[in-house]
């Protein structure tokens, strides 16, 4: 039998996934490839995007806390920033920000 | 083919000959695989098999995990969790808990999860009823199992090896149904060949899964499949179903080499010239073929067409089967409400569709919740299908003997 190929053969299965054909799955359609939802970008779902104003930043991390996608990263200046891959734009950082600092900006 | 009841009582090589309840035969053979696990809710009527094996363990004679759960749906998920782990599982229901399981079913299958079950078929409800038909089966038609149907309590045996080998064949890795009448089988005591453990120690190999859940190899099972891969994933989920056929008729054939006992998707019995050809699963088989002897005896044509392999659909075995016959009178144990006739009228009709010469088929719904049909029934439905004027239209069906 002809191995199948693994996803793990794709570099990005989420953005590829139209291209990959029956065959290629492993039986039962198990992944190989270790954290694998590292391809799937979830974050072209979201209509909004949050954007800190740093001159209000005190560097909390509540932001960082309370996303529910761990999309919320710090940098290494000591403000945060979201991962725009996977944000969902959820506004949950903006409206747990304690100075307000953090604005949903209509996606265009 | 011939009738894979055995005509004679000599005992094969690597046998011995005991009375035995079908039930326990079952318990027997899923001890002699050696299985891992076995998770099972108890329910008539199933419950010999998994109060045997429950026994079993309880003993030391079988060295398996047995799962008292609390359901049928845990039983089912008990076995896809123990099978992800590479763990050989057994499971075994009824009826309503087959329904209640129905949701893992499902899963199972799609993730090509070799689990074998024994389906003791009964009525869904309702009325309450806990007699056999084949309307609880049906109702998981799609899940995408191997599914096979035994006739007597030898069968019973003899294909729950088949299929365990089946079932974790590296190109098959599909799960395995066995369907078996209740009472009708699960509650008689017959005389029964059972093999020696170094015979189905020949035919059955270690179980050697594709992959396994083990920290030092990580894999995902039972991934979320984007709208992108979903179609994708069913396609090669049916491939693959369809794919297993050839490996299904070969694993009957090694047990055939290896104990005398053959067996096929589609069997036939006294074919030959035969106008008429009763068609039957399961249990009603044996009361089909002395209904043939005797409506041969007064002089009427009428065969025996049986089929073993519900799914996948052995549509070309079928189509050989009948060749030649003038009606086809296919026994339904089920009611497809305001469908096309009983569900498997309605896959005989397709797989002769459009074919030149196939024979009139006429679906009785018949045995429903273990109403007995017995040698003048067939009778009667035989001398209806010939004293019909005008061929029932495709939708046509009649529910056999149900008082006005």
């Amino acid at each position: 039998m002809k191995k199948p190929a693994s996803l793990k053969d794709r570099a990005t299965p989420f953005r590829q996934a139209h291209e990959l054909g029956w065959r290629d799955f492993e039986p039962g359609f198990v992944l190989t490839e270790v954290a694998s939802s590292r391809h799937y970008h979830t974050g072209d779902w979201r209509s909004k995007r949050p954007v800190w104003d740093t001159s209000r930043c005190i560097q909390c991390g509540v932001c960082w806390i309370y996303c529910p996608d761990a999309a919320v990263r710090r940098r290494p200046d000591g403000f945060f920033e979201a991962d725009y891959d996977y944000c969902k734009g959820c506004g949950i950082c903006a409206r747990e920000c304690v100075t307000q600092c953090i604005e949903m900006k209509d996606e265009r | 083919m011939k009738s894979a009841i055995p005509k004679t009582v000599v005992v094969p090589p690597g046998h011995r000959r005991v009375g035995m309840e079908d039930s326990h035969a079952a318990a027997l053979a899923v001890r002699q695989c050696n299985v891992d696990v076995v998770a099972a809710y108890p329910i008539t009527p199933q419950t010999h098999i998994v109060e045997k094996l429950a026994e079993m363990v309880a003993n030391g004679e079988l060295d398996a995990e047995f799962v008292p759960v609390e359901s049928e749906h845990s039983a089912m998920t008990v076995c896809v969790g123990a099978e992800a782990a590479g763990a050989r599982t057994f499971t075994c229901t009824s009826s309503q808990g087959l329904i209640l399981m129905s949701e893992v079913v499902y899963i199972t299958s799609a993730m090509r999860l070799p689990c074998v079950m024994v389906l003791a078929n009964r009525s869904l409800s309702g009325p309450l009823s806990i007699w056999c038909d084949h309307s609880d089966v049906m109702s998981i038609r799609d899940c995408g199992w191997i599914q096979t149907f035994a006739e007597n309590g030898q069968e019973v045996y003899d294909l729950v090896f088949h299929a365990y080998r089946v079932a974790e064949m590296a190109d098959v890795q599909t799960p395995v149904i066995l369907n078996v009448d209740g009472f009708y089988l699960t509650h008689v005591v017959e005389s029964l060949l059972v093999a020696d453990q170094e015979v189905v120690d020949r035919y059955l190999p270690p179980y050697r899964p594709r992959h396994s859940l083990h920290p030092d190899r990580p894999v995902t099972m039972g991934a979320y499949g984007v709208p992108d891969l979903f179609t994708e994933t069913k396609k090669a989920q049916d491939e693959a179903l369809r794919a297993t056929y050839p490996h299904i008729v070969r694993a009957w054939q090694e047990w055939g080499d290896l104990t005398g006992r053959h067996y096929h998707p589609v069997e036939t019995y006294r074919t030959e010239g035969a106008r008429v050809l009763l068609f039957t699963m399961g249990s009603i088989g044996q009361t089909a073929m002395v209904a043939v002897d005797t409506l041969r005896e007064q002089g009427l044509p009428v065969g025996l067409v049986k089929l073993r392999l519900w799914r996948p659909f052995p549509h070309e075995d079928l189509r050989r089967a009948v060749a030649g016959a003038e009606h086809l009178l296919v026994l339904d144990r089920a009611v497809s409400f305001g469908g096309p006739g009983g569900p498997v009228a309605s896959e005989v009709r397709s797989a002769l569709y459009g074919q030149v010469d196939a024979p009139v088929v006429h679906d009785f719904i018949v045995g429903l919740a273990g109403r007995d049909v017995a040698v003048p029934d067939f009778e009667a439905m035989v001398r209806e299908v010939l004293a019909r004027k005008t061929a029932p239209r495709h939708e046509d069906y009649v529910i056999y003997g149900a008082r006005e």
